[in-house]
């Protein structure tokens, strides 16, 4: 077996808000093999959105270590790169320029640049939009354009967080199709951030379940669905029957999570 | 003619139509003796006085120096403004501290510190062009700061996992998604700054549009005052299209 294209070791991170402190993420540790994807559910409060932002190094003091092929990264690194829940294009840039971004920051010259960006444009099926604004395009268009930029800068590693949560059911099955399709033909190692039981089995290769506060790893599920897959696979029965698994393991944590809110509601 | 062309037409049209209604009503009430027409000339009398005001007042140079003493204002608000506006937003103690200040400024009637100027300055054009750039620092200030601390988190999270530097943040992302509240202060400014040039221009009977206007109610020539005052607006209308213009071609840099 090849060596793995992401480890997580022993990630604890711990908020403080006066003098308490809330541990967000308790002893995390999983690894990615390389052309992997994995997909990291948990309920809201489960800590997944700062295990995100951990690995993607947009927060630090934290314990364990983050390796990208053997190499303890700190720090956003150039090998990982990250696709937002939020929307988060740059709306006074085209499709074009939006695309080209991390090749302007790394100083390619502008020609290039922009064929560089077209073929990333056209992979995530946006080929005749590349001088359009984000503001002429859907939410779900929109968040193509932030895939195809980060796919731009060619990541060793693709960490999406809730990509698609904003879309309605129908445009997320239809754009987890196009990151079947992407991941298919790039092999991209890909760590997918989500609340969605159906997208994690759609999408992944192995489904990390949370716990709730503290968020741990509460079972890792091998989703043996074959690929090339499409949305089509979530009319079988086996599809049926992980989703009905996982949510067996969520739905404690979920109700745990609910009830939590509610008596932080009637005590505040 | 195209629909699309038609359809950008029909505002224009429908704005001018306005006008030339209001205008008539104006006409016919004055005729009607319902305004006194010692007080409001007849619109009809005021377009009838351009050819007089163009050929004997010198009114096209007058809008082109006053127009300039607001673009000098304008300019340096802009530059100033702008860093001043950067500076308060990265240091927040500095920011909480002022911000209070600058916006009672904003609303201060700058133009009555015009002694000040004259003394510091003399009765020429740096008086003139340092009220209007007083006048239109803050909004200026104002709305830089709004605009840069309101770069939304996730645009700032996208440069950092590009790994940006501090520079790169600010042209790439911070100013560009800043740059239409940015360029509001920037019109509001420049605005202000024409306000008070002129005001000055009419106080201290130097310069151009105003002390024209000065010199045409000393003279009670009201349709060739109102005809003056026509000129000022035509300079404030230049100003909003010319910024419209460069926000646009920034915005596409």
């Amino acid at each position: 077996m090849s060596a793995p294209a992401l480890e997580v070791q022993d990630i604890v991170k711990r908020f403080s808000h006066g003098a308490e402190t809330v541990t967000a993420v308790d002893r995390v540790s999983f690894s990615v093999a390389p052309g992997e994807v994995l997909a990291i559910i948990g309920p809201s409060g489960c800590g997944k959105s700062t295990l995100f932002n951990v690995i993607g190094g947009l927060i630090d003091g934290y314990d364990g270590r983050v390796l990208v092929e053997g190499e303890t990264v700190a720090g956003p690194h150039a090998a990982i790169g990250m696709v937002f829940q939020d929307e988060s294009t740059f709306p006074w840039r085209t499709v074009e320029d939006n695309v080209a971004f991390p090749l302007e920051i790394a100083g390619v010259a502008r020609e290039e640049r922009l064929r560089r960006a077209r073929e990333y444009v056209s992979l995530v099926g946006l080929a005749g939009f590349e001088r359009h604004h984000p503001a002429q395009l859907s939410g779900g268009m929109r968040q193509r354009v932030a895939i195809a930029r980060t796919l731009a800068s060619r990541p060793k590693i693709l960490l999406m967080d809730e990509p698609f949560a904003a879309l309605d059911e129908q445009t997320r099955f239809l754009l987890g199709d196009k990151v079947l399709q992407i991941q298919q033909q790039l092999k991209q190692t890909t760590l997918l951030v989500t609340h969605n039981i159906a997208e994690a089995v759609q999408l992944a290769d192995r489904v990390l379940v949370m716990t709730y506060r503290p968020g741990r790893v509460k079972r890792i599920a091998k989703i043996a669905l074959p690929r090339p897959r499409s949305s089509a696979v979530a009319s079988g029965a086996e599809f049926g029957r992980y989703v009905a698994e996982i949510w067996s393991d969520l739905r404690d944590e979920a109700s745990r999570g609910m009830q939590d809110d509610e008596s932080h509601l009637k005590a505040g | 003619m195209s629909e699309s062309r038609a359809s950008a037409f029909t505002p224009i049209a429908a704005g001018l139509a306005t006008v030339a209604g209001v205008l008539a009503l104006v006409e016919a009430m004055i005729h009607a003796g319902w305004i006194n027409r010692f007080v409001v000339p007849l619109p009809s009398a005021v377009l009838a006085s351009f050819g007089r005001v163009i050929a004997e007042e010198n009114v096209l140079w007058r809008t082109l120096y006053t127009g300039m003493e607001a673009l000098a204002a304008g300019v340096m608000a802009a530059l100033v403004g702008g860093a001043i506006g950067a500076l308060l937003t990265r240091r927040r103690v500095l920011r909480l501290a002022t911000e209070t200040w600058v916006a009672a400024i904003a609303a201060a009637p700058i133009v009555l510190i015009y002694p000040l100027f004259l003394v510091v300055f003399g009765r020429n054009a740096s008086t003139i062009v340092m009220i209007g750039f007083v006048a239109g620092l803050p909004p200026v200030i104002l709305k830089t700061v709004e605009g840069l601390s309101g770069t939304r988190r996730v645009l700032i999270d996208v440069g950092r996992s590009f790994k940006l530097t501090t520079v790169q943040e600010f042209w790439k992302i911070r100013f560009p998604a800043a740059l239409p509240t940015i360029f509001v202060g920037f019109r509001l400014g420049i605005m202000f700054a024409l306000i008070n040039i002129v005001g000055v221009e009419y106080l201290i009977n130097f310069g151009g549009l105003g002390q024209l206007v000065n010199e045409l109610a000393e003279r009670y020539d009201l349709p060739a005052m109102y005809a003056a005052i026509f000129f000022v607006v035509l300079v404030s209308v230049v100003f909003f299209l010319v910024t419209e213009r460069v926000e646009r071609w920034l915005a596409s840099r």
